[in-house]
């Protein structure tokens, strides 16, 4: 029982401690003499019928307990108390008795009837603890009354005695194993379970009683990912665990193909709300149809129910879920646990030593994933030895071609270090770099070379071996660093260091002819002090040379082996005996002779100088035995991935009633049948049939009336989860209430023009528009049009960037009829007047396009939040800009418009998105920019070529321009296959900035230093309807790209920006006067770029 | 911790009963049970002293006899039925900035570990909202399982019902790769000469880049090499000391004063005999900068829904350095 010790090692731990002060402790002070005496008065105490003094006494007792000594004889008295009334004096005594239950058995017994009283108390505390207790009494004679119990307290009311009953399984298990089938039965029980107390203590009696029963798990899968959130700590580290080992055994190894990276957009939707992601699930399932291979939706729903897991503030749950990731994620995804394991890096030293050994396996697979916190491994004096080793073992993963320079720098530095041990293990990381890196070989070997001369000899010794292993990758080049070495050999003392020079002088004789020899004789002349390891290496010097110029060292060789042959070790006497009938021609020598020179110069391969941590990753991570690199009891191999994915429908489930997370699923799994029963053909009838009528009936529930099968959730919610309903409800309703205001904010968003400006953006849009095609064609069915929908599908036709343009006008065209007219023409500008859809009689689908609107929106700001953009919340409209008219472009119009987004690749281009329609009755061909004719130093990044225009097609595409902050237009041609057009554009001078983020105070010390001649003040007068704050921020803010920054006072507004080319800043202040007067100042080192914006605001607010 | 204050060993023995009856709550069988402190104090009631003289006169217990609520609810971090007199609600944002700056005092890495511990006394069940000016940036956090993670995902708003008492709201890390500014310079002048055993050491503090703020708690700390013998030093501010057994040198020296820069000056002797030592000591630096976050996170407002009452609310912004060294 492990509770046992884990009390036995606090009393030990105290009693050791306790041992010289009995005499400061009431409990044992003076009556420690009269040892029976004492007992006696504690008897008297308990047998008491005042709860004050039973409760001193047992407290005296437990205090005897703890240090050790032996308080058995009291087992009787004690006993008798189990069935008082005080809770403290109860709990003492259970203290007492799981303590010396074992010992005296019969007398235990007398307790039990207590215990099984317990059992039915109305407190679910006494239950719990009863039970609790019992199960920690490990008397055989009455297995069969805790199995009474446990089975009862199973399915019993309270999930806190459940919760205590998983506890006990593993304790009856541990206690008779051949319980074991009626203990299963009991764990499945408790594995359907939903309340989240239970499910950490299940899944971990589960671990510990039957963990081969993998089948158990298959119902339960589902479940336990989507509740893993809200279970508590330890429990969520076992659950990891356990579907770790369990999707190893299910799911098809998501690395084995390249197309699945394209699944990886999928996992943007894990921030959104639960239903949501499920609904927006459900409609993209039929899209996986189209792909080669796809990972396992289950799969997916685990890698996405644990990624917010890693911000923990639990170390454990943070490990348990980057060795998840580590082990099940695709390649693609592993990277964001790094992150995590970074900022666990600097808890206790203890975490950090684990940690950092995950990390270092980690990093030898996975290399990439750390670089980029490269510096957060950097060593710090103050760090543990063991500590700095690990650094230094994931600094020497991490080094590559391009940060090779600043790690060897870093390493110059700890070579320096006081800590000798850590030296060493830098040399040899050098040495690792070294092999690793060619480019760097020389300037390391140098550096070492350098070393020799240090003083301390262990960083002498250390480099010499590290060099050995350098020099025998390339010898030829560097005789004369081994002549330098050769010269060492009179100071260095260590044997390691010295067997290794000799070794290279040996191994290289011939490139140091005449060193060579010279060196023998010095090592002949002390060869009777030398170390072993030494002499041996003499003897090799000697065969060698030999055998390469016997001439001068036969001797020499002679008198060596004969010192050799009288050794006190036998491995040398043998060796020499050995050498001598090989080298030396005898009569008697064999053929072996002749072969000499080959056994002994023969070419030797280079050692492979690797991390010990290559081997370690057959070890799951974060395990113990990984940890100490060897198998440990009780270790579970991680199974491989199977070859062919089990049959997933294993994990559907069948009981209709579970509302959330089945209920869901089951739209899920009718979606995801067909495209299981295509890819492999397995999912038998029985399955499908089982779970056809249901799913039936979900879907005409879903599609008709989804308003009414969410709130028929809720409320089955509220019935079935005990606790957590109401708050989930709360949540509902709060979400209810946010969807306006979010709908609003989603209209904003539309608003700014959604060049696809980072390539997730662009999967964004991709998935979006996926989604509301998706959309568009469940109402096309219904017939009934939705404003939103076409307005968002209409967004993404426009405003989606190069690539998710064609799958755009993809949307467009497999869009039903019904909504096809309307998105066609609808432009940026009109989205601004985006209002919230009419609320509709029949509400039906406006409830599922509010919750793909509040969907998106989760995606979206997620997205918005980073880019830089957010901060000017007020800019709504954009202009847009003509570039070719359709009259002068022959029916090809082209407009353009600033997207204020940094332009991807490089962020000294301003983007500029150009939307061009082919409003011609012919097609346009191979659309593209040629002969730009930049200015001086302005830069033009053409967009790719557009190959085919359809007739009425609209394609929008992104161009950067570097307008070296200058408004001069920017000329070149658009060219299609048949005409070349001239067109130009001209930057407005609020577009050549990027909006910077500053505090107020970083705002004022950088106005300060841009006075006089950088700054230009002028007094406008407000316009009438530019007098609130929102509508004076909202005209800046289209005026020009700019940033708010915050301010003390009402009526000043500041905004700061960096132009775009040159970075330098723009800052603008705006003080409101009495009534409409204002003063505008404007703080930039470009003068030229001062007045101009000076004038557009101006002209912006007086309009 | 929540229990004795200290964790040391006088306490432990003195309150072994007590002791054994969190421990029996924690583990089961060595499986952690109930880990969370609001849970445990309703369970086990802490000894205080008032309670002990309570108990000793009515005979009742420091056992709680209702199981907590709190176990069974949803939110398991807060007890049932909190009451205060004063409501208020004090969050502190501490940053510590952990650095390593090299010889020519350039930073090799910097970066900052944030926390916002909070303490929180509120009657009833307090739903919190806390946002900030600047959430972006948050980009690394861990959180208090109290604190909902897809409002912060979408909205990035705090929003959380707080457990009783202290807590650790949420923890941050404003990593390497960003611009970190270092609120103190170091300069120093160690030398060691090979023929003599005497060295040359000084070392002056400065502020930079402190927005304006003192810097104060300075305290420098320098691990010497072993051959060092003694050291003797003039401070222009502040008291030092040497250790020559563990060959510690510290330096208190309070606030920094800019138009005063405290420094430190004097010789280092060495062991006769022994070679110089070839590397330099690194200096270990500590402060403290009240009302300031070295990032520049800022709480923007705090908001409370769910009970009538007006809580007192206080925000404290604090720099202090981690591991802040400097290579010599």
């Amino acid at each position: 029982m492990a509770a046992g010790p884990a009390y036995g090692e606090e009393k030990g731990g105290s009693s050791s401690l306790g041992e010289p002060e009995y005499g400061h402790d009431p409990a044992s002070g003076g009556i420690f003499a009269a040892d029976y005496k004492r007992h006696d008065d504690l008897k008297e105490m308990l047998d008491s019928n005042k709860d004050s003094l039973k409760l001193e006494a047992m407290k005296r007792i437990v205090a005897m307990i703890a240090r050790g000594k032996n308080a058995s004889d009291l087992f009787p008295a004690v006993v008798k108390n189990v069935a008082c009334k005080n809770i403290e004096v109860k709990k003492l005594v259970y203290v007492y008795l799981v303590r010396y239950a074992e010992e005296q058995q019969d007398l235990a017994l007398l307790s039990i009837s207590t215990f099984q009283r317990g059992l039915k108390d109305p407190n679910q505390l006494i239950r719990a603890s009863a039970l609790r207790v019992l199960s920690s009494i490990r008397v055989p004679i009455i297995v069969p009354i805790m199995m009474l119990a446990i089975k009862e307290a199973a399915s019993d009311m309270s999930p806190y005695v459940r919760k205590t009953a998983a506890h006990a399984i593993p304790k009856l298990y541990s206690l008779d194993s051949d319980q074991k089938d009626q203990l299963i039965e009991v764990i499945e029980k408790l594995l359907a379970d939903k309340t989240t107390l239970v499910a950490g203590s299940v899944v971990m009696a589960f671990e510990e009683v039957c963990p081969e029963r993998i089948d158990l798990i298959h119902k339960n899968y589902r479940k336990l990912c989507n509740l893993l959130i809200d279970v508590e700590e330890w429990g969520q580290v076992v659950i990891i665990n356990m579907l770790t080992r369990y999707a190893r055994t299910q799911f098809l190894s998501p690395n084995q193909n390249e197309s699945l990276l394209e699944e990886s957009t999928e996992k943007a939707f894990y921030g959104s709300e639960e239903d949501d992601t499920k609904d927006a699930k459900a409609e993209a399932a039929p899209l996986a149809k189209r792909k080669p291979y796809v990972m396992d939706p289950d799969h997916r729903l685990l890698l996405r129910n644990t990624k917010p897991l890693l911000q923990s503030r639990n170390a454990a749950v943070v490990m348990a879920v980057a060795q998840l990731y580590f082990h099940l994620a695709p390649k693609a995804e592993v990277g964001v646990i790094a992150k995590a394991l970074v900022r666990l890096l600097r808890s206790h030293s203890e975490v950090q030593y684990v940690v950092l050994q995950n990390v270092a396996t980690m990093s030898i697979k996975r290399r990439g994933m750390f670089e980029p916190y490269l510096k957060s491994f950097y060593i710090r004096s103050t760090d543990p030895t063991q500590i700095k080793i690990l650094k230094l073992e994931v600094l020497t993963n991490l080094a590559n071609e391009t940060n090779i320079s600043t790690i060897l720098r870093e390493f110059q530095t700890y070579i320096r270090s006081m800590d000798k041990d850590f030296v060493a293990a830098t040399i040899q990381a050098i040495g690792r770099c070294a092999t690793n890196i060619g480019k760097v070989r020389d300037t390391c070997l140098n550096g070492l070379v350098q070393l020799l001369s240090n003083r301390d000899e262990l960083v002498v010794a250390e480099s010499v071996v590290v060099i050995k292993k350098l020099l025998q990758m390339q010898p030829a080049q560097h005789s004369e660093i081994i002549k330098h070495m050769a010269k060492l050999t009179d100071n260095i003392q260590v044997p390691m260091a010295r067997a290794s020079i000799l070794w290279l002088i040996g191994e290289y004789c011939e490139h140091v002819p005449k060193i060579a020899p010279d060196v023998l004789r010095k090592m002949a002349k002390s060869f009777t002090n030398e170390e072993d390891i030494v002499k041996l290496q003499v003897i090799n010097l000697a065969a060698k040379l030999y055998l390469t110029n016997s001439k001068q060292s036969k001797l020499l060789t002679q008198y060596v082996l004969n010192l050799a042959k009288y050794d006190q070790n036998y491995d040398i006497r043998d060796r020499a005996r050995f050498i001598r009938q090989l080298i030396v021609p005898t009569e008697k020598s064999g053929a072996l002779n002749k072969y000499a020179k080959k056994l002994f110069l023969a070419q030797k391969p280079a050692p492979i100088l690797e991390s010990s941590f290559k081997d370690r990753d057959h070890f799951q991570l974060g395990s113990l035995s990984h940890l100490l690199n060897t198998k440990a009891v009780g270790y579970q191999e991680l199974p491989d991935w199977p070859d062919e994915a089990p049959d997933p429908s294993v994990r559907n489930v069948e009981v209709p009633e579970w509302t959330k997370c089945t209920s869901r699923e089951k739209r899920k799994e009718k979606v995801e049948k067909p495209f299981y029963s295509d890819s492999d053909g397995e999912s038998g009838p029985t399955e499908s049939a089982d779970s056809e009528p249901e799913s039936g009936s979900e879907e005409s529930g879903s599609s008709s009336s989804s308003s009414s099968s969410s709130s028929g959730s809720e409320e089955e919610e509220e019935e079935e989860e005990e606790g957590s309903g109401e708050q989930s409800e709360d949540k509902e309703e709060e979400e209810e209430e946010k969807r306006p205001k979010r709908k609003e904010k989603e209209g904003s968003w539309q608003a700014a023009p959604g060049s696809a400006g980072s390539p997730s953006e662009e999967e964004e849009d991709e998935e979006r528009a996926k989604k509301a095609k998706k959309k568009v064609a469940l109402q096309g069915k219904k017939g009934c049009a939705e404003t939103s929908e076409e307005e968002a599908s209409g967004f993404e036709s426009s405003s989606s960037g190069s690539d998710s343009g064609s799958e755009a006008e993809a949307t467009q065209r497999k869009a039903p009829p019904s909504s096809r007219a309307v998105p066609k023409e609808i432009s940026l500008l009109d989205l601004d007047d985006f209002t919230p859809p009419t609320p509709q009689p029949i509400s039906s689908s406006s409830v599922i396009s509010t919750s793909l609107v509040t969907d998106l929106e989760g995606l979206t700001l997620i997205d918005t939040s980073l880019a830089p953009t957010l901060l000017s919340p007020g800019f709504g409209a954009v202009r847009t800009y003509e570039l070719l008219h359709r009259m002068a472009g022959e029916g090809l119009s082209v407009e353009y418009c600033f997207s204020r987004r940094p332009f991807p690749g490089d962020q000294h281009m301003v983007a500029v998105q150009i939307q061009i329609s082919n409003n011609t009755d012919t097609e346009v061909k191979s659309l593209r920019v040629s002969e730009p004719k930049p200015l001086s130093g302005m830069r033009i990044q053409e967009f790719p070529e557009i190959e085919y225009l359809a007739p009425g097609e609209t394609a929008s595409v992104v161009m950067g321009i570097d307008f070296c902050d200058s408004t001069q237009a920017a000329n070149f041609q658009l060219c299609t296959h048949t005409r070349h057009f001239y067109v130009s554009i001209q930057p407005p001078v609020g577009e050549l900035m990027a909006p910077v983020f500053m505090s107020e105070n970083e705002f004022r010390k950088e106005q300060g230093k841009l006075t006089g001649m950088s700054e230009i003040t002028e007094k406008l007068m407000l316009s009438e309807k530019y007098r609130s704050d929102h509508a004076i921020v909202q005209q800046v803010t289209s005026a020009a790209n700019v940033g708010r920054v915050p301010c003390g006072a009402d009526n000043e507004y500041r905004f700061a920006a960096k132009t775009v080319t040159s970075g330098s800043l723009v800052l603008i202040t705006l003080e409101q006067r009495e009534g409409a007067a204002a003063q505008l100042t404007i703080n930039s080192e470009k003068m030229v770029i001062g007045t101009m914006l000076v004038k557009d605001i101006i002209q912006a607010l007086t309009q | 911790q929540d229990y004795f204050g200290v964790c040391s060993e006088v306490m432990i023995k003195d309150n072994v009963v007590v002791v054994y009856e969190v421990l029996e709550e924690m583990l089961d069988n060595g499986f952690p049970l109930a880990t969370e402190s609001n849970i445990l104090k309703e369970l086990i009631k802490p000894p205080t002293i008032l309670r002990t003289v309570v108990n000793t006169i009515t005979g009742s217990t420091n056992v709680g006899d209702q199981l907590p609520t709190g176990q069974l609810s949803v939110v398991p971090w807060r007890r049932t039925g909190v009451k205060y007199t004063n409501n208020e609600a004090y969050f502190d944002v501490i940053e510590e900035i952990d650095a390593i700056i090299d010889k020519s005092g350039s930073t090799i890495t910097a970066e900052i570990q944030g926390v916002i511990d909070a303490c929180v006394k509120l009657t009833g069940m307090p739903d919190l909202t806390l946002s900030f000016m600047n959430p972006r940036l948050l980009d690394d956090v861990s959180f208090h399982p109290c604190v909902r993670f897809k409002r912060w995902e979408s909205e990035r708003i705090l929003s959380f019902i707080p457990p009783d008492g202290n807590f650790r709201l949420l923890s941050y890390h404003v990593s390497a790769q960003n611009l970190v500014a270092i609120p103190v310079y170091v300069k120093h002048n160690i030398s060691f000469r090979d023929s003599s055993s005497l060295g040359r050491f000084e070392i002056t503090v400065g502020p930079k880049q402190t927005m304006g703020k003192t810097v104060e708690g300075v305290m420098v700390t320098s691990q010497m090499p072993k051959g060092v013998l003694n050291m003797t030093l003039t401070p222009s501010q502040g008291t030092h000391t040497f250790d020559p057994v563990t060959k510690l040198l510290s330096w208190d020296v309070g606030k920094i004063n800019p138009q005063k820069l405290p420094s430190l000056k004097g010789t280092v002797s060495l062991q006769a005999g022994t070679s110089k030592p070839d590397e330099n000591p690194t200096i270990n630096l500590q402060f403290k900068i009240q009302q300031l976050a070295i990032s520049g996170l800022k709480v923007n407002r705090l908001d409370m829904y769910g009970e009538k009452y007006k809580p007192f609310k206080g925000i404290k912004y604090m720099t202090k350095a981690g591991k802040f060294q400097v290579r010599t």
